[in-house]
């Protein structure tokens, strides 16, 4: 039942806060916070009771919905999902208190929409049957799609459709993509079956059929991640997006790319995965390569850390696609914290937007004498962006980076020099926006953080120390399930090879 | 003396739904005399429960094999099936007309009755088991949606509307009858399983029967509006009274599609020429044409015509897939596509800007802000023309392209999903304007209205329930088919 509960208890705050009238904001708000306070509660126990030598999937529930199409209710959490459910409960509260006074207008409907949005971010993660999968996988594009499109900058509306057209393009094909395996698993089996544990199991035969089953399943995930050369519009959307959004985006959304290739390409299309393994590295070190490049130049600080997100994915693709256990462990750990540092600073952006109505690096500077407080977090958050041992971006790219020089040392060597890029664009903006003289007579009288800020910010800082210094916590809980992947494709993989062999 | 006529016994059961609406019909004929002459509104409640008996009637005879009129009427559950979209196509389309008709100055008891004999055609195309019956029922339906689509008598494009309907579509019923007598040259019947009989015994590589079932597909191709036979759908739908559209886009082409999907499945099953080619083609040109061109247009009524269109196409690909499964996702989506498409154009016909309905994209900006649930209601009903889950168009849409797939038709499916990706840009635009731009110019109204909010609601129920739960609802269609199909 747990899981159920942390997926649909959003909606059901979605409901009550309909049923309040739009003049009581402060109920409003009230509400929304709450709901995602009491869902963040609710997962807890996924965390500490979550049994770390369990290979499987734990808690699941499992009902018939469509049982002559082979469809069923089917939730699960693994050592996979797990980290990414509670990064999803645990950044909501935090978004919905930072944007207290950032959003002006129709905050009920803001609050609705949110909370939709974490109810469908849930499911992905949760869902076990790929109908299900689907339907909270596209569902969840329309409140993205209209937190954009509402609550955004001045060209909201063109990043707002580029946005929903650009993920549903993809997402269609995989749509195809999920009906043909099921038909070529039902004739092949005699059962007809959504359900990804069965559909697992099953060893297609290797050729021209699993690669195009892959490539649909990955266009639909590289867009989302995004991957180059699919990245163009996750500048835009984050640009646009309120910080709300941003963070979301950044922190959660990204993720379902990474986590779709984990769940979905790898244990299902295994001999494509180790086929078109070199052209994912090689897209990945491009991303790393050239989003660190562009971030380098940008004049906005949104779009720096959006860019900046590009370079980091691609780490978790290159983890992922050694198919060692060290870079998908360092994969997952990876993607945890960049939704916690990414996800920062875009909060933190947020605040100085707030204050100033502007994100052009060129107007700010000197910040440090103003807002000691907030510059000292930024700079903290800022050092984890860049991977600074002791904080946590350290921990995942340290790992994949180890992964990676197993399989791949040219791919390795590469990736590296996109943490020096790191470095430069990272503690070049920080430069111009916090130290130095004060240069713009505007910043002068800024205000330090508030004490919403704090209680935004310090939960963060928390995990970021956290991860940093003790990982074991966290990897800890991934690793059971890594490993069981990793034979599983292994097994798959060469069980295919066999077929090809005959 | 021995009996000159022969009269077969006839069970009038095999046509209890369409008879209730015809009686029904007569009653209002009736009762359109009397006074009082200027308020016609209780004709269309008598009409409403006139189609709720009828929908009660095809419950309750639910799984019945029903034979009249020497095999010219066959009442199966395929027959039953396609009442449903037809009897709440009827239904929403007079909640819809009640407070409509008045605004506009048109209302007349002939137009209640209009609508019911428009639908006992529709009823009886779905339960044809002849091809002269097909006929029939086609014309019965057309002529009374000529007229129909006229009855905005002062305005010079609900004339033209019906003219060109009147003109093209008696062009059409002109290919489907020559259609048909071809097909008697070849076969000496026209009865369906007769038909698919003498096909099985040879008559096949008739070339008579191959051209006579090419005119035949005109003819359906124009009442389903699928490319090449799309002209008249975009003037004819703007045209014509808004829930007159509604019953043209809804209830005809559900009626279209029960008896091409049955002349398919009975007739032509055996034909050794193969007609999925041709729909395959169709299809794809539906699809591709309707879904581009809707893009330009700035017309609501227009751009649904050609949505229409393009919906026509994906239809066409759950027949071109074929089988139990394909067909009864041709089924599945005719009830979705009813239930959607009557709910966005009662959304339409429900707001009023200077005192004209709003059918342009900027009167619906800002929408939301003023008419929040108005909004939202269209808002879903669009969403599910896109496909976008958990709304019915998506599993809609799923078992179509499922179909497509499993039949092995999987560049047809592709190409569906990308025309949805398509059709989500100019969907989308219409939320754009509803939720991300700001009002201006004089404000757009909703006109308060019961039965306009009772018919919004129906279709919402469907969209949601359709949607969330589809499963009962296809193991239905499924069951339909499955004695065609065998």
């Amino acid at each position: 039942m747990i899981l159920s509960l942390v997926t649909f208890l959003p909606v059901l705050g979605a409901v009550l806060l309909c049923a309040i009238p739009r003049a009581r904001e402060s109920s409003v708000k009230a509400t929304a916070l709450v709901t995602t306070i009491v869902t963040f509660a609710v997962s807890l126990p996924l965390f500490l009771r979550f049994d770390l030598s369990v290979v499987d999937y734990q808690f699941v529930e499992q009902r018939a919905w469509m049982p002559s199409f082979g469809v069923s209710y089917h939730l699960g959490i693994d050592g996979i999902s797990l980290l990414l459910v509670m990064l999803t409960t645990f950044l909501m509260p935090l978004v919905l208190l930072s944007s207290w006074h950032a959003i002006e207008a129709r905050w009920k409907e803001f609050a609705v929409t949110m909370l939709l949005l974490e109810t469908g971010m849930v499911g992905v993660f949760l869902a076990l049957d790929l109908f299900l999968f689907y339907i909270f996988w596209e569902a969840m594009l329309i409140p993205m799609y209209l937190i954009i499109g509402i609550w955004g900058g001045p060209s909201r509306v063109y990043a707002a459709v580029k946005f929903i057209l650009y993920t549903l393009g993809g997402s269609l094909l995989m749509l195809v993509a999920i009906l043909a395996l099921y038909f070529q698993h039902g004739a092949a089996t005699g059962t007809y079956t959504f359900d990804v544990p069965v559909l697992a199991q099953f060893v297609l035969p290797a050729g021209l059929g699993q690669n195009l089953l892959f490539l649909a399943f990955a266009l639909a995930f590289a867009i989302k991640v995004p991957m180059f050369p699919f990245h163009t519009w996750l500048p835009d959307a984050h640009t646009e997006a309120p910080t709300a959004g941003s963070v979301i985006l950044a922190g959660v959304l990204l993720k379902m790319g990474t986590y779709g290739f984990l769940r979905f390409c790898l244990p299902l299309f295994p001999h494509a995965s180790l086929t078109f393994a070199p052209w994912m590295f090689a897209l990945a070190v491009i991303g790393i390569i050239y989003g660190a490049w562009v971030s380098t130049v940008q004049a906005d600080l949104k779009r720096l850390v959006a860019y900046s997100s590009v370079s980091h994915l691609g780490f978790v693709v290159l983890g992922l696609f050694t198919l060692t256990p060290q870079g998908l462990v360092g994969g997952l750990i990876q993607m945890i914290s960049h939704g916690l540092s990414t996800g920062a600073l875009f909060l933190m952006v947020g605040m100085i937007y707030e204050r100033r109505h502007t994100r052009l690096i060129s107007e700010f500077g000197g910040l440090w004498a103003v807002m000691p407080a907030f510059s000292a977090l930024f700079l903290i958050v800022s050092l984890s962006s860049l991977a600074l041992p002791g904080l946590n971006g350290f921990v995942g790219e340290f790992l994949i980076l180890l992964g990676t020089f197993q399989v791949h040392r040219l791919a390795a060597a590469l990736a590296t020099t996109g943490i020096i890029f790191a470095a430069v664009y990272i503690l070049w903006m920080y430069q111009r926006v916090a130290l130095g003289p004060i240069t713009n007579e505007a910043n002068r009288r800024l205000q330090d953080l508030s004490g919403r800020e704090w209680a935004v910010l310090l939960p963060v800082l928390l995990f970021i120390f956290w991860i940093g210094i003790h990982p074991a916590t966290f990897t800890g809980r991934t690793e059971a399930s890594v490993q069981g992947l990793i034979t599983q494709v292994q097994v798959k993989a060469g069980a295919t090879a066999a077929l090809l062999a005959k | 003396m021995s009996e000159l006529i022969v009269f077969p016994a006839i069970d009038l059961r095999a046509i209890a739904p369409a008879l209730v609406l015809t009686v029904t019909g007569l009653v209002i004929l009736l009762l359109d005399l009397l006074p009082p002459a200027n308020r016609k509104e209780h004709l269309g409640f008598i009409g409403l429960a006139g189609v709720v008996a009828s929908l009660v009637i095809t419950l309750s005879l639910w799984g019945s094999d029903l034979r009249a009129f020497r095999g010219m009427v066959v009442l199966d559950s395929y027959a039953l099936f396609f009442n449903l979209p037809i009897g709440y196509a009827t239904g929403l389309v007079l909640l819809l007309s009640l407070d409509y008709l008045r605004r506009y100055g048109i209302e007349a008891g002939e137009f209640y009755i209009l609508v019911l004999f428009a639908a006992v055609g529709m009823m009886l195309m779905a339960s044809a088991g002849d091809l002269i019956m097909v006929f029939l029922g086609l014309e019965t339906m057309s002529l009374a949606l000529y007229v129909m689509t006229g009855f905005f008598r002062n305005r010079i494009e609900s004339g033209e509307a019906s003219m060109k309907y009147f003109l093209l579509g008696a062009f059409a019923s002109g290919f489907f009858i020559y259609g048909i007598s071809l097909i008697f040259g070849a076969t000496g019947t026209t009865n369906l399983e007769k038909i698919a009989a003498a096909i099985t015994a040879g008559a096949g590589r008739d070339p008579l029967l191959v051209i006579g079932f090419g005119l035949l597909f005109v003819g359906f191709g124009f009442k389903i509006a699928s490319v090449p036979f799309h002209m008249w759908a975009s003037d004819v739908y703007e045209g014509a009274p808004t829930s007159v559209t509604a019953f043209i886009a809804t209830g005809s082409k559900a009626a279209a599609f029960a008896a091409l999907l049955r002349v398919l499945l009975s007739a032509f099953k055996a034909a050794p020429a193969d007609w999925t080619m041709l729909l395959w083609v169709l299809a794809v040109l539906s699809m591709t044409l309707g879904n581009v061109v809707a893009i330009a247009q700035q017309n609501l009524k227009r751009m649904l015509a050609y949505s229409s269109i393009a919906h026509v196409g994906y239809m066409l690909v759950g027949v071109v897939a074929g089988g139990a499964f394909g067909s009864a996702s041709v089924l599945f989506y005719v009830l979705v596509y009813t239930f959607t498409t009557a709910g966005a154009f009662g959304v339409i016909l429900l707001l009023e800007r200077n005192g004209q309905e709003a059918v342009r994209l900027e009167d619906f900006g800002g929408l939301a802000t003023r008419h929040p649930l108005m909004a939202l209601t269209l808002s879903i009903f669009l969403l599910s023309l896109i496909g976008i889950p958990p709304t019915a168009g998506f599993v809609g849409k799923f078992y179509l392209f499922g179909a497509a797939v499993r039949a092995g038709y999987i560049w047809l499916a592709v190409l569906g999903v990308l025309n949805s990706a398509i059709a989500a840009y100019y969907y989308l635009r219409l939320i754009v304007f509803m939720y991300m731009r700001e009002p201006d110019g004089p404000p757009t109204v909703l006109v308060p209205s019961v039965s306009g909010c009772l018919a919004l609601l129906v279709a919402l129920w469907g969209v949601v329930q359709l949607g969330i739960l589809p499963a009962p609802l296809f193991d239905l269609a499924q069951s339909a088919v499955l004695p065609l199909v065998r």
